[in-house]
């Protein structure tokens, strides 16, 4: 009886000691990613990186046309899945909650939201690209787009769910139409979490390489031509990063640092505007 | 007077019916305005919706529109050809299908039971003031986007393998009889082995959040009744949280491998790109994502580009199987919790 009490204590402390194990393992990743990310990028970030267009190898220069490329394809991206995204979500929660169309939108939606983003580029590629001949600014926006409203829509359904019926009564007492009941009340109501989705999918998509690389490609000059290829920070880090030459590969650290603390901040920023054990 | 008065008094109320007229034309007027709009917004938010559906289709069919051509010319021998060769246009996808498939294997090899383990740790033993800030932690790491582990994994992870893991491995399992071809070669730094343990760590979180989310579901009288007659910690949570939250482990772990098949960019950094099937896990090969993201833009003639779409195909055919399959799990046990 002792014995077997002691090999079961044996085995809860081996279990516990995995799971510490387990965790620091999961949170060392963390660290040191964001340790050689600060380490390798931070040298490198300096006001030319701001001011300076991409360098040709050898050659000093910055990241200008890349960062306003990938602020101008992030915009588009918005503007055009943003929309679509709350729309399709206000349908599904407000119009059709129990609808048939809403469970499928849901189950297709879910998938589109972790579908493989290079087989979006490749769909952009076939439906935009092939057709006009050339790759440009506004394929990758919408491939990007497309990337957005999974995200948009997922979160503008969870948020609206979570409006108290109350506040929807109290409205069409008063004789106020269903329409105005979402848009004057319902979004009001959960425009934090809505915000929280567009923030979300804004950071989703300014670490996307895949679905650029064969949409808006990449530009070395300063270009803000929507119908002709344009520079992204993410091509260009890809780009860099394997070429041969270290002051590409310098400039592909710091971009990468540029990424990921946009990234960052803009997923701290959406976690602190919901409050806590509201997440979805 | 009177009759003057009289007729004030009508024109007051002649007017004043007027009036109501007037008011009763304009709140039809707005009304039908109203419902004009409603009608409007709810067609709106309709076709919003099924756009959503469209878009899955027409990422279908633009797909299998492209990938006609290189059906048409290698058939169904294309899923299992070992040949690429764009100088002679001979495709096969089989060392594409076979280094996502391995990488992936690789990944939730070892994402699962770390994954299960961070979950077990978060709900049952961590301090209640910590779980927070440890669960968003390891959210980040969902959130760094895949071309910073790209990038990471060529400058860091990779050469840091090449003079450590790698070559103990070859020393050690190298020698053991039946798994030596797995670890034969130099080490390469890159390869088949560096990119399944970057997909482990990007699998990680996925693994994790939902684990903990279906082992935080598990209904609170269960766990008290085993603590009750006297189990450990670690066995409540092997006989009773598991079995519980099966369906939705298991639905994590698809999500997560949906996750660890289509990953691209990361993969592309270390894999090392090379149309062939080897046996040790050591040696440099290719994935579907990685072969699109390195080839796409270079590909010369229309067979070339036919076969890289065919590639895409394969992988979202696979990609979509196991997601629609991980979220009939969820949604089996997000019914049950009800």
């Amino acid at each position: 009886m002792a014995a077997r009490y002691a090999r079961r204590r044996r085995s809860n402390a081996t279990a516990t000691v995995l799971a510490l194990a387990a965790t620091a393992f999961g949170l060392g990743w963390l660290v040191l990613i964001l340790g050689s990310l600060l380490w390798q990028g931070f040298s490198g970030l300096s006001l030319e990186v701001f001011t300076q267009m991409t360098p040709p190898p050898g050659a000093s220069g910055g990241l200008l046309n890349p960062i306003v490329g990938s602020l101008i394809l992030t915009f588009i991206a918005v503007a055009i899945g943003t929309p679509i995204g709350i729309l399709a979500g206000t349908y599904m929660a407000e119009y059709g909650r129990y609808d048939r169309l809403t469970s499928v939108v849901r189950f297709i939606n879910d998938i589109l939201l972790s579908a493989p983003s290079i087989v979006v580029g490749l769909f952009i590629y076939e439906v935009m690209v092939a057709p006009m001949g050339h790759f440009s600014g506004w394929a990758g926006g919408v491939a990007l787009a497309v990337l957005v409203i999974p995200v948009v829509v997922r979160t503008t359904e969870d948020m609206l769910t979570l409006v108290p019926n109350a506040l929807r009564e109290a409205a069409t007492s008063i004789g106020l139409p269903r329409s105005l009941t979402i848009t004057r009340i319902c979004y009001r109501a959960a425009r934090a979490g809505m915000v929280t989705g567009v923030l979300l999918a804004v950071a989703r998509i300014s670490g996307e390489t895949a679905p650029l690389l064969f949409t808006s490609l990449n530009n070395q000059f300063w270009s803000t031509n929507l119908n002709a290829p344009i520079a992204s920070l993410p091509v260009v880090i890809f780009q860099f990063a394997l070429s041969p030459y270290k002051d590409w590969q310098s400039l592909a650290w710091t971009g990468a640092l540029i990424i990921t603390l946009a990234v960052l901040a803009l997923s701290i920023t959406a976690r602190a505007l919901v409050p806590s054990g509201r997440q979805s | 007077m009177e009759p003057a008065g009289r007729r004030s008094v009508v024109d007051v109320a002649l007017q004043h019916r007027m009036l109501v007229a007037a008011e009763a034309v304009t709140r039809a007027k707005v009304l039908n305005r109203l419902r004009l709009g409603d009608t409007a917004f709810r067609h709106l938010t309709r076709a919003a919706a099924v756009a959503v559906l469209l878009l899955l289709g027409g990422v279908i069919i633009s797909l299998i529109d492209g990938s006609l051509p290189a059906f048409r010319r290698f058939g169904l021998g294309f899923l299992v050809s070992e040949r690429w060769n764009p100088v002679t246009d001979n495709f096969g996808a089989l060392p594409a299908i076979y280094g996502t498939v391995v990488t992936s294997f690789i990944a939730m090899l070892i994402a699962v039971p770390v994954g299960l383990m961070i979950a077990f740790f978060l709900t049952e033993l961590c301090p209640p003031w910590l779980r927070r800030p440890i669960g968003i932690a390891i959210e980040l790491l969902a959130g760094i986007p895949s071309i910073i582990y790209g990038i990471w994994g060529l400058f860091v992870f990779a050469p840091f393998l090449q003079g450590t893991l790698q070559p103990f491995l070859i020393d050690t399992l190298g020698n053991v009889p039946l798994i030596a071809p797995l670890f034969a070669g130099p080490p390469y730094g890159i390869g088949i082995l560096t990119a399944g343990l970057i997909l482990a760590i990007m699998v990680l979180p996925f693994v994790t959040s939902i684990s903990r989310d279906v082992f935080e579901a598990v209904p609170g009288v269960l766990k008290e009744a085993a603590y009750g007659i006297g189990c450990t910690t670690w066995e409540v949570v092997r006989y009773v949280v598991l079995p519980y939250a099966r369906i939705g482990v298991i639905g994590g772990i698809m999500l997560g491998l949906g996750r660890a098949l289509g990953e691209t960019m990361a993969v592309t950094f270390v894999i090392g790109n090379a149309h062939r099937i080897s046996a040790s896990v050591l040696a440099p090969g290719t994935t579907i994502s990685a072969t699109i993201a390195n080839e796409f833009t270079e590909a010369v003639g229309d067979l070339y580009t036919s076969s890289l779409i065919a590639l895409g195909l394969i992988l979202f055919v696979i990609t979509f199987i196991v997601l629609a399959a991980a979220r009939y799990m969820l949604m089996r046990i997000e019914r049950r919790i009800g």
